[in-house]
């Protein structure tokens, strides 16, 4: 991987498409369309991506955690180009810098495993922490930056606690390695009423505290005006409005991002 | 069965307690899911039912249309509908007849609404054709001229469910809960699997046939932002009990308990990036709710008395009722 002053995260001309259908009846359905953005190193921001369901916003993180390959186009995380990860080496330090938070906090973790584990995992495999002693410390570290402590957590099983409090743990999870860059789908669409916005300034600490980037994907235009630094829209796989976050939802421009803010249900 | 047209509620709920109750080899379990509520429905209103996941709104919404199911029991108070008094005493046959003539629900996954190996026909065929009681071609004119009212083609009839969008799906679900034009209309979490633009759509289509036939409908939902679109009146349930309730636009002015003015606080609104705070502390766990005001663990004016006495609902202004002793204390 390439230099200092290289973007954190750089996406130039990134398109993904799925092939449905038989031999005869091929179908290319373009979910990502055209993408291009970047985000600085060394300057920490909530990068919002907003749009429907089957806007493609999904797919593009899927591209983002490298969970997926473009069809066309080139995403360089800082410097490098993701498609030159093959080995399992390359992959573990790709990971330990870029982690994912997931929407369903019920849904991310095992039922029938304790969530303590999860963070001792993650440790091990993407830390120092070469015996228990360690894992248990530095997921006591990670708790602590979310609000949690080990007491709190440990022995505990997900049924166990609430949904905001297993999204923390998620949160708790991805901080272990110490990643530059976070992306978080639908991260508090599951999370009730009166914890969600606990779980929003939470990204604003780890922002403004930890230095840490993140990709905050959600179509709740609300949220994304309280914490976004800048957003871009997207509408069936294209990017159609793009900027700084209050400016664009203060005052959107193009039809389909007026829609959307005329849609919003608010007191 | 009498349709008194009076100005008397269509709906009234009196100290209802539903719990779910558990024997297992002497390990029982109890779960005070909707624990003593009182609350009226008005002619021709959309009363909105608010609260967190866990809090009882579904098992109460349950227990009104009288859909129980070991282990729920109904362990105190009744329901009353204009048309169909004490409801929870009624035998099965003769809900069956009130049941989508009188009282009708929009549930939330349309999907599961419809059976998906047949046609969206057969379900309206299913649903409503004894109770309209008219010859099939007389019927199914009733049907296509109402599914227009919701803006759909009548194609649509001999289509799949999967073959419907999410949006038309849900709009069929409602032109189906409202065929036979219904007294009442339960609508539980309807637009919650919906996109925001369509979720508008659907809520301004609900909200229009209320209006038109003079329905009134119990709307529940998480989401305040559709109680502020939607709602005349709403009440704000936490841990099985209602805990206030007033017109919606006074609640969210003017709100007096402290869940519910942490929730109008809490709610991000473009425009304004000030500061939101969290509510400390987690849901409560209804198998084991907190003594007294099952609020005083998370609420900010907790007084010693909120720990052991639970207080009950007050009213505060014509229409404006809250339970919580902070607030009796401020207007005594």
């Amino acid at each position: 991987m390439s230099g200092k002053d290289a973007p954190l995260l750089e996406l130039s001309h990134v398109c993904k498409d799925f092939v449905r259908g038989g031999l005869l009846s091929r179908q290319r359905i373009r979910a990502v369309d055209d993408v291009s953005f970047r985000i600085e190193s060394g300057r920490p921001e909530i990068f919002t991506i907003i749009g429907e369901s089957g806007s493609g916003k999904s797919t593009l993180a899927s591209m983002i955690l490298k969970l997926a390959q473009p069809s066309s186009g080139s995403l360089r995380f800082m410097g490098g180009d993701l498609a030159g990860i093959h080995n399992r080496a390359a992959r573990l330090r790709f990971m330990a810098q870029v982690q994912p938070i997931f929407q369903n906090p019920f849904e991310a973790f095992n039922p029938l495993k304790q969530l303590d584990h999860y963070l001792y995992m993650t440790a091990q495999r993407f830390t120092a922490a070469k015996d228990d002693a360690a894992a248990v410390q530095s997921a006591d570290e990670a708790l602590k930056k979310v609000g949690l402590s080990l007491s709190e957590v440990r022995g505990r099983y997900p049924h166990e606690l609430s949904g905001g409090q297993l999204q923390r743990i998620a949160v708790a999870r991805a901080l272990i390695p110490s990643p530059q860059l976070i992306v978080a789908d639908e991260p508090v669409s599951m999370v009730d009423a009166s914890l969600r916005m606990s779980i929003v300034n939470l990204f604003k600490t780890l922002r403004d505290d930890l230095g840490i980037s993140i990709i905050y994907i959600t179509h709740d235009l609300a949220t994304a005006y309280y914490i976004s630094d800048r957003i871009i829209i997207m509408q069936q796989g294209k990017v159609v409005e793009a900027g700084d976050a209050k400016t664009v939802l203060a005052n959107p421009q193009h039809p389909y991002s007026q829609q959307l803010k005329a849609a919003v249900l608010s007191p | 069965m009498s349709v008194p047209g009076g100005a008397g509620p269509v709906l009234k709920v009196s100290g209802l307690k539903a719990y779910y109750r558990t024997k297992h080899f002497g390990n029982d379990r109890e779960v005070k899911a909707v624990d003593g509520v009182d609350f009226e429905v008005r002619r021709n209103e959309i009363y909105g039912l608010a609260g967190e996941s866990s809090c009882g709104k579904t098992t109460l919404v349950k227990t009104i249309a009288a859909a129980l199911k070991p282990p729920l029991e109904i362990v105190a108070g009744r329901v009353d509908f204009a048309f169909a008094p004490d409801i929870l005493r009624m035998k099965s046959d003769e809900l069956d007849k009130l049941r989508w003539r009188h009282l009708s629900y929009i549930v939330q996954g349309s999907m599961s609404v419809f059976n998906p190996v047949r046609r969206i026909r057969q379900s309206f065929i299913d649903f409503a054709f004894r109770h309209i009681n008219k010859p099939r071609a007389e019927f199914d004119q009733q049907v296509e001229a109402h599914l227009a009212r919701v803006q759909l083609d009548p194609s649509v009839l001999n289509a799949y469910p999967h073959e419907l969008s999410g949006g038309m799906r849900q709009r069929a679900t409602i032109a189906l809960a409202t065929i036979c034009r219904p007294d009442f209309i339960i609508a539980d979490e309807p637009t919650t699997a919906l996109d925001v633009i369509v979720q508008k759509n659907v809520l301004d289509m609900i909200k229009q046939i209320q209006r038109e036939m003079g329905s009134s409908v119990l709307l529940v939902t998480h989401d305040l932002g559709v109680h502020a679109h939607m709602a005349d009146r709403l009440g704000i349930m936490y841990a099985g009990r209602i805990v206030e309730e007033g017109p919606a636009q006074q609640l969210f002015a003017n709100p007096r308990h402290p869940y519910t003015a942490h929730l109008v606080a809490s709610l991000p609104r473009i425009g304004d990036a000030t500061v939101r705070k969290g509510l400390e502390g987690s849901p409560p766990n209804l198998a084991a709710p907190p003594s007294g005001c099952r609020f005083h663990p998370r609420c900010p004016l907790a007084m010693a008395r909120c720990k052991t006495e639970a207080p009950a609902m007050a009213q505060l202004g014509s229409d404006h009722r809250v339970a919580c002793f902070a607030v009796e204390a401020a207007n005594p």
